[in-house]
């Protein structure tokens, strides 16, 4: 026979159990960026490019019929060097590697900014020939962001480069 | 002893005291056999019987789509609230308590000392068990495709990404609304089924070297455990954030902290630090073991000509050390061997040999199975010595166990002490010899309900003095001069309340009539 005692014991402590249980199930609210925040997301996937050289007649009637191909085109690919620079500061400079033990495979980028909601001006520049100057790909504009809103800065030759969305 | 050492062994005594502290707090309430800090195991099996149980139904009404899956779950939870929702919160919660008595029982393992010899296989297989639990948990929280689970699948493959495992960052397959598809919805739910059942597989593995699995908690308490969570369920249903959307950053979260904890942790430090926490604490839990640790007791040794096949030993042991094999030299019958991996030296085996008895007339007592540390012949001339040498008008003799109150403490002219390795390592005919022998009352300390260092001897003591169990105390022998208690390692005073009393009870029947076969000579 059970004590009275023990029962109200046993009713507080399977109470107990269950409202920390129930508590740390959720809460407390987790807040992973302030309210007036926004997110700027640069995800870049993008193959390097290479610096191919048109073949010669001669050079191709040198090579089996089956493997004349018109352009000579190493396999590594170039570094691709990416500039950030959020209402004129800069956030990123950074240089990305070909993946792949013969460093012919995407190069990668994937980062997050965390901004105040609001008007900034972004500008991103991408080279991806390290041996010519400058930058081939070049994006500027004036964003205005909701609180918890999520801009990406993505790239896509198809879509004319880089891209915000 | 090296420092680093000495403070693990202080960490653990303290935590161990802790343990044992709550534990006996809890007796109080629970009582030995209800009380929840003793069968953690059982208490997390029995949370995920609930959370397989109830995740089957969830299963078979899952639109498994990007639009649907969000809302066939909304619908469970209002409109089906009775028994889909229940079983939703009822799902969730489980999982979360699954998650806490895991880690309480890990942490009461070590605590105890329970991860090197031949717990070493339980303690190993267990660690990878603890990353499945983690990643069904969170495969779960994704399948709801609310913002939680948008935050959670963010921050995973960016946490992921960290690893230089894919060649593009997995975290890009959540970059815009127009990422996700169907698709990923079905894998998903495959895999919150096949790592659940992959852990399902461990868990047999986990426990498989060991008998009598404490699988299911006593029924009161698994009864009182599930209305605590079916009133949880009820005051507090379980419910969906807003549905996921990518291009808004989930923030203000009702997070799970049971289990998604390791988000907000990656988001005050690194990723990199995260993940040295990971790999660094599951390398530790694997190299434990490793560490100097006492010396491993002798096993179990079975002696063929005394060792007639009765099969007690293998009924008895709790480790599935005993196995029966054909007798080398009796045709037709059988023979205990003994798996020295997996002993515990406990003597419960010696203690189930109906050959332990100590009225054989050899002057070396020589049993089926024996412990070489304490063989039968032993604790016989012990017991001889001890009841010869007793004085006074009421002679108690008290069996203890090295793993619970000290029994030595007892000792006196009128009360002698033995201390086995285990309470179950008793033969009852010992409590025979010792009346017969001159002793008016045998005392039998075993350790707390569920408290006993190797599973089942104080059990299998009580069953056999009660005459449940074989080999059973003989009918002949008065209950009225035994006395059965369950004491543990702090429970000195009490036990010395208990002697008393016992002491009292057998002067006051002595008084009423004459105690049967008193002797006050020990058998020749």
């Amino acid at each position: 026979m059970i004590k009275p005692t023990a029962i109200v014991g046993q009713i507080i402590l399977y109470g107990a159990f269950a409202a920390f249980i129930g508590y740390f199930a959720t809460s407390p609210t987790y807040h992973q960026i302030p309210d007036d925040a926004a997110l700027i997301k640069l995800s870049i996937n993008h193959l390097g490019d290479r610096e191919c050289r048109k073949r010669t007649p001669e050079e191709l009637e040198k090579l089996p019929r089956n493997m004349r191909a018109p352009m000579e085109c190493p396999r590594e690919r170039s570094d691709i060097t990416l500039h950030v620079d959020i209402d004129g500061q800069p956030v990123l400079r950074t240089v990305m590697h070909p993946t792949g033990i013969a460093k012919d495979g995407i190069s990668t980028v994937y980062k997050r900014f965390e901004v105040k909601a609001g008007e900034h001006q972004l500008s991103v520049k991408m080279n991806d020939n390290v041996a010519k100057p400058g930058f081939k790909f070049v994006k500027e504009e004036k964003v205005t962001l909701a609180p918890a809103q999520v801009l990406v800065i993505d790239f896509n030759p198809d879509k004319g480069g880089l891209f915000f969305q | 002893m090296s420092p680093k050492l000495s403070i693990h062994d202080a960490l653990r005594t303290r935590a161990r005291n802790l343990f044992q502290y709550t534990e006996e707090a809890f007796d109080e309430v629970f009582g030995g056999d209800n009380n929840p800090w003793r069968h953690l195991g059982a208490m997390a099996f029995f949370f995920l019987w609930i959370v397989t149980t109830s995740g089957l139904y969830l299963y078979t009404v899952l639109d498994t789509s990007i639009t649907g899956v969000h809302e066939s779950i909304d619908w469970l939870t209002n409109q089906q609230w009775y028994l889909g929702g229940m079983l939703r919160s009822l799902h969730r919660y489980a999982s979360d308590a699954f998650i806490l008595t895991t880690l309480l029982h890990l942490a009461r393992e070590w605590a105890f000392g329970r991860y090197y010899g031949f717990r070493l296989y339980s303690w190993v297989t267990g660690v990878p068990l603890l990353w499945l639990m983690f990643f069904s948990g969170i495969g779960g929280y994704w399948i709801v495709w609310d913002r939680l689970a948008q935050f959670s699948a963010v921050a995973s493959t960016e946490l992921l990404d960290w690893l230089p495992i894919f060649s593009t960052p997995a975290a890009r397959n959540f970059l815009n609304p127009d990422a996700i598809s169907d698709r990923f919805f079905t894998v998903l739910v495959f895999i919150h089924l096949g790592v659940p059942l992959l852990l399902i597989l461990g868990l047999w593995a986990h426990v498989h070297r060991i008998s009598r699995v404490d699988h299911f908690p006593a029924r009161r308490l698994a009864l009182g455990t599930l209305v605590a969570l079916l009133v949880l369920a009820l005051v507090k249903p379980a419910i969906s954030n807003a549905p996921a959307d990518l291009s808004i950053v989930a923030t203000g979260l009702r997070l799970d902290w049971f289990i998604l904890f390791i988000h907000p942790l990656t988001d005050v430090t690194s990723p990199g630090f995260v993940w040295m926490l990971l790999f660094s604490g599951t390398i530790l839990l694997f190299v434990l073991p490793l560490l100097p640790h006492p010396a491993p007791k002798p096993v179990a040794i079975v002696d063929a000509p005394n060792c007639n096949g009765c099969s007690r030993c293998l009924a008895d042991c709790p480790y599935a050390a005993v196995t029966m094999e054909p007798h080398p030299d009796k045709a037709g019958h059988k023979i205990a061997v003994v798996d020295a991996d997996l002993c515990a030296s406990c003597g419960i085996c010696a203690g189930s040999c109906p050959s332990s008895t100590p009225f054989r007339s050899q002057e070396a007592l020589v049993t089926g199975i024996d412990m070489p540390q304490l063989p039968v012949t032993l604790l016989r001339r012990n017991l001889e010595e001890k009841v010869r040498r007793l004085e006074g008008a009421t002679r108690i003799l008290v069996f203890g166990c090295d793993h619970g109150v000290d029994v030595k403490t007892l000792e006196s002219a009128d009360t002698a002490v033995m201390s086995l390795i285990c309470a179950g390592m008793l033969p009852p005919a010992f409590v025979e010899y010792a009346l017969r022998g001159g002793a008016d009352g045998v005392l039998v300390a075993g350790c707390r309900p569920g408290g006993c260092e190797f599973r089942l001897g104080d059990r299998w003591t009580m069953e056999r003095l009660a005459r449940q169990r074989e080999p059973h105390l003989r009918r002949n022998v008065p209950f009225g001069r035994l006395r059965l208690a369950q004491a543990s390692s702090h429970d000195g005073k009490a036990l010395a309340e208990e002697l008393r009393q016992f002491r009292t009870q057998l002067e006051t029947q002595a008084a009423a009539r004459p105690l049967p076969y008193h002797r006050r000579s020990a058998p020749s």
